[in-house]
C-alpha cells in the first residue's frame, strides 16, 4: 500500500482550520460591531484638555451660578454660546487676580483675543441640532450634558450617537421637565414622571409622531 | 434502463478511465499552450484595468458615468441584471435538470456552475458601483448599530442584497459539493507531491466509500431541490426591483416570471458559447457532443418563443390597460431615439433563434455559437433598454432625458468581461471542467442499458 499522503495530525488540523474559519470572521465582524459602542468611537466620558482648567463643579455646584449666566444664547439660538472673556472678568477682575491658572484669561482680555476652548460635545455637520427648541420644550441641560454641577473638568457625558438621540425622540416623556426645572444643575425624574411626562407633552405641544422623521435632524 | 438514461450523449466505446483521462490529463500532465497563456495574460490585464477603473470611480465619483438625475440606473444596473441573468443557467442546469433526470447535464453542469459563480460575483459588484457613496454599501446589511437604523425594507436595493448574497453563497456551496469526488480523483492522479497535497486538502478526505457516495448523493439532491426555488426567487426579486416601482413600462405583474425566463435564456446562451470554446480548447469532443448542443439549442428556441410571448404581452397590456403613460412608453420604444436598439434586440432575441428549428443548425457548432452570441447581445440590449426607455420617458416631461454612456461606462463593461474570462481560465486549469464522477455514472447507466 502506498504511503499515506497526510500524517495523523492532519485530521485535527483540518478540523481546527474549519472551526477557526467560522469563528474568526464572525469574531472579527462582532468586534467591529462592538467597537462602535465604545468611547473610542463615541467619545463618551472623554475629558479634553482645556487652556484653563475651568471647574463647573465649583462655579455651578459650589457658587450656584446658573447655566444661562455664561451660555447666554441657549434659549434663542442653535448654539448655546461660549462666554466672552468679559463674562469671566465680572468676578475675576476682583477675585484671584494674580492666580497663575487664570493667566490665559488675563492675557485674553489684554490682547483682545478669545480663549480657545476645546469643544467637548461635538456633533457631525450633517446634524442640525438646535439648543433653543430643546430648552423651550422641556429638555433640561443635564439630560444631555450630565450632572455638570459635579464635574471638576467638563467631560462628554452622553455617547451622542444617533441611536441615543432617537431613544429620546421616539419616547420623550421620561426626560421632560416643567419650565422651572430646565436649568437645574442636578435633576432626577420624580416617581410620577410617567404621568407628568405625558402631561408635559401636551403642555409643550410636542408632536411626537414626527419627532423621529429623518428631516427633523437631517435637512 | 430507461430511455432517458441512455441519452447522456456519450460515445459508445468510452471507458471510465478514458473519460477521466480526457478531462484530468490536460490539467495534470500538459503544460498550458501558447493560446492559453496569451489569453490568460490579456484577461489578467483586463482584470487589472477593471480594478483600476473601479478605483478611479471610487475616487472621482459616479459622475464619470453617464448616469443622470433621470436615468439614475444607467449602465451599472443594466450590467448587473445581465450578469446575474448569465449566472442563472448554471444552477438551473445543475439543479433542475438533475431533478428532472436529464442525464446529458453531466457533461456541462460543472463549468456552467463555475460560470454562475463568476457571473453572479461580477453582477454583485455593479449595484455597489452605481451608489453615490459606495463605502456605505454595508448599510444594506441589517446589523446592530449606534444609529439604531435598519435597512429600508421597502427598497428594492435591500432585496437585491439579500437575493444576491444568498445566491452566491449557495452557488459556491453547491458547486464545491459536486466537486469533492473529482478533487479526490485529481489527488489520486496528480504526480507532484504539492498537487497531491493541495487537491488532498480540498477533497476533505474523500475516499469514495459507499457511505460517502450515499451521503453525497443525498445532500446533493437536497440542495438541488433547494436551488430551484432559490434561482427562481433571485430573478423574481430582480424583476421586482422594476415592477415594485411606479414607473410606466415597469409596473407590470409579468416582470418576475419574464425575468426568470430571460435569465434562463441568456444563461443558456452563455453556456453554449462557453461550451463551444471549452470543447475546442480542452479537447472535450468526446464529452460534450452534438447531442448536448442539440438539447441546449431546443431550450434556447423555447426561451426565444417565451421571450417573444412576453414582449407581445407587454405591448398588448400597455395598449389594453389604456394608461396614457404606458402607451407613450410603448410608442417611445418603437419610435424614440433608442428604437434602432429595440429592433436589434427583437431581432437577436426572437427572430434569429428561430433558426434553431433546423436540426442541422442546432448541431452545427458555428451556427449555434453565432446564434448564442446574438442572444447574449440581444439580452444585454434588453436589460439596457428596460432601464433607458422607462427612465427616459417617465411621467414628468420636463425630467425626460436620454442616457449617453461615457467612455468609463463602456470600459467598465468591457473589462468586467476580462474579469470573467480570467476567472474562467484559472478555473479550467485548476479544477476539472467536467464532472468526471457524474459522467462516468451516466456512462455506466448507458452501458448497462445496452448490455
Amino acid at each position: 500500500m502506498a504511503a499515506q499522503l497526510f500524517p495523523p495530525w492532519a485530521t485535527l488540523a483540518a478540523r481546527l482550520v474549519l472551526v477557526t474559519g467560522v469563528l474568526l470572521p464572525f469574531g472579527l465582524v462582532g468586534l467591529l460591531m462592538a467597537v462602535q459602542y465604545t468611547p473610542y468611537v463615541t467619545g463618551q466620558t472623554i475629558t479634553p484638555e482645556q487652556p484653563v482648567p475651568f471647574s463647573h463643579e465649583h462655579h455651578v455646584g459650589g457658587l450656584g451660578i446658573e447655566c444661562r449666566y455664561c451660555h447666554t444664547s441657549v434659549e434663542t439660538s442653535r448654539f448655546a454660546g461660549l462666554p466672552p472673556t468679559h463674562t469671566c472678568m465680572t468676578c475675576h477682575s476682583q477675585l484671584w487676580t494674580n492666580a497663575a491658572v487664570l493667566e490665559p484669561v488675563r492675557r485674553s482680555l489684554a490682547g483682545g483675543r478669545p480663549i480657545r476652548w476645546r469643544r467637548v460635545n461635538e456633533l457631525p455637520d450633517y446634524v442640525y441640532f438646535d439648543h433653543s427648541i430643546h430648552v423651550a420644550k422641556g429638555v433640561g441641560c443635564t439630560s444631555c450634558h450630565g450632572p455638570v454641577d459635579s464635574m471638576p473638568l467638563m467631560r462628554q457625558a452622553a455617547p451622542l450617537t444617533m441611536g441615543w438621540c432617537l431613544d429620546c425622540h421616539r419616547n420623550p416623556a421620561p426626560h421632560l421637565r416643567p419650565e422651572g426645572e430646565i436649568f437645574a444643575g442636578h435633576w432626577s425624574p420624580p416617581p410620577n414622571q410617567d404621568r407628568r411626562g405625558a402631561a408635559l407633552i401636551d403642555h409643550y405641544g410636542i408632536r411626537t409622531e414626527h419627532l423621529a422623521d429623518c428631516s427633523v435632524c437631517h435637512r | 434502463m430507461s430511455a432517458a438514461a441512455q441519452d447522456a450523449g456519450l460515445p459508445l466505446g468510452a471507458s471510465y478511465d478514458g473519460m477521466i483521462g480526457i478531462v484530468a490529463d490536460p490539467m495534470l500532465q500538459h503544460r498550458p499552450g501558447r493560446h492559453y497563456r496569451i489569453a490568460l495574460g490579456l484577461a489578467f490585464l483586463a482584470t487589472l484595468s477593471f480594478i483600476g477603473l473601479v478605483t478611479w470611480l471610487f475616487v472621482a465619483g459616479i459622475g464619470i458615468y453617464g448616469n443622470n438625475a433621470t436615468v439614475v440606473w444607467g449602465f451599472p444596473i443594466a450590467n448587473y441584471v445581465w450578469w446575474i441573468g448569465i449566472g442563472n443557467a448554471g444552477t438551473l442546469i445543475s439543479a433542475l435538470l438533475l431533478l428532472t433526470r436529464q442525464p446529458w447535464r453531466a457533461s456541462i453542469n460543472r463549468f456552467a456552475e463555475a460560470m454562475t459563480l463568476f457571473a453572479a460575483s461580477i453582477a454583485g459588484l455593479f449595484p455597489i458601483l452605481h451608489l453615490g457613496r459606495p463605502y456605505r454599501a454595508y448599510w444594506l446589511a441589517p446589523y446592530p448599530n449606534t444609529m439604531e437604523l435598519w435597512p429600508q425594507w421597502r427598497s428594492a436595493l435591500v432585496w437585491d442584497f439579500a437575493a444576491i448574497a444568498v445566491y452566491i453563497l449557495f452557488s459556491l456551496l453547491f458547486w464545491y459539493l459536486g466537486l469533492i469526488p473529482d478533487l479526490a480523483t485529481m489527488r489520486d492522479r496528480a504526480r507532484s507531491r504539492r498537487a497531491r497535497l493541495v487537491y488532498g486538502v480540498l477533497a476533505f478526505g474523500w475516499r469514495g466509500s459507499a457511505r460517502h457516495w450515499q451521503r453525497h448523493d443525498a445532500v446533493y439532491r437536497a440542495m438541488a431541490a433547494l436551488a430551484v426555488p432559490l434561482v427562481v426567487s433571485v430573478h423574481s426579486v430582480v424583476g421586482l426591483d422594476f415592477a415594485a416601482s411606479l414607473m410606466p413600462g415597469w409596473q407590470e405583474s409579468i416582470f418576475p416570471p419574464y425575468f426568470v425566463v430571460g435569465a434562463l435564456f441568456s444563461g443558456f446562451a452563455m453556456v453554449v458559447t462557453l461550451a463551444v470554446i471549452l470543447r475546442w480548447g480542452l479537447g472535450l469532443q468526446a464529452v460534450i457532443t452534438e447531442r448536448h448542443f442539440d438539447a441546449m439549442g431546443k431550450i434556447l428556441l423555447a426561451g426565444a418563443i417565451v421571450m417573444g410571448m412576453s414582449y407581445a404581452t407587454e405591448w398588448f397590456l400597455a395598449w389594453y390597460g389604456g394608461e396614457r403613460a404606458e402607451r407613450e412608453v410603448l410608442h417611445f420604444e418603437f419610435t424614440g431615439p433608442y428604437a434602432p436598439l429595440y429592433w436589434t434586440m427583437l431581432a437577436c432575441n426572437v427572430a434569429v433563434p428561430q433558426l434553431l428549428w433546423f436540426r442541422r443548425l442546432r448541431t452545427g457548432l458555428l451556427a449555434t455559437f453565432l446564434i448564442a452570441v446574438a442572444i447574449n447581445i440581444g439580452m444585454w440590449l434588453e436589460r439596457v433598454l428596460i432601464i433607458w426607455n422607462t427612465l427616459s420617458h417617465g411621467y414628468l416631461p420636463s425630467m425626460r432625458r436620454l442616457f449617453q454612456p461615457t467612455f468609463w461606462d463602456w470600459a467598465t463593461l468591457a473589462t468586467s468581461f476580462g474579469v470573467f474570462v480570467f476567472l474562467f481560465l484559472c478555473f479550467v486549469r485548476l479544477v476539472p471542467a467536467v464532472a468526471m464522477h457524474d459522467v462516468n455514472k451516466r456512462l455506466h447507466d448507458e452501458q448497462a442499458g445496452r448490455a
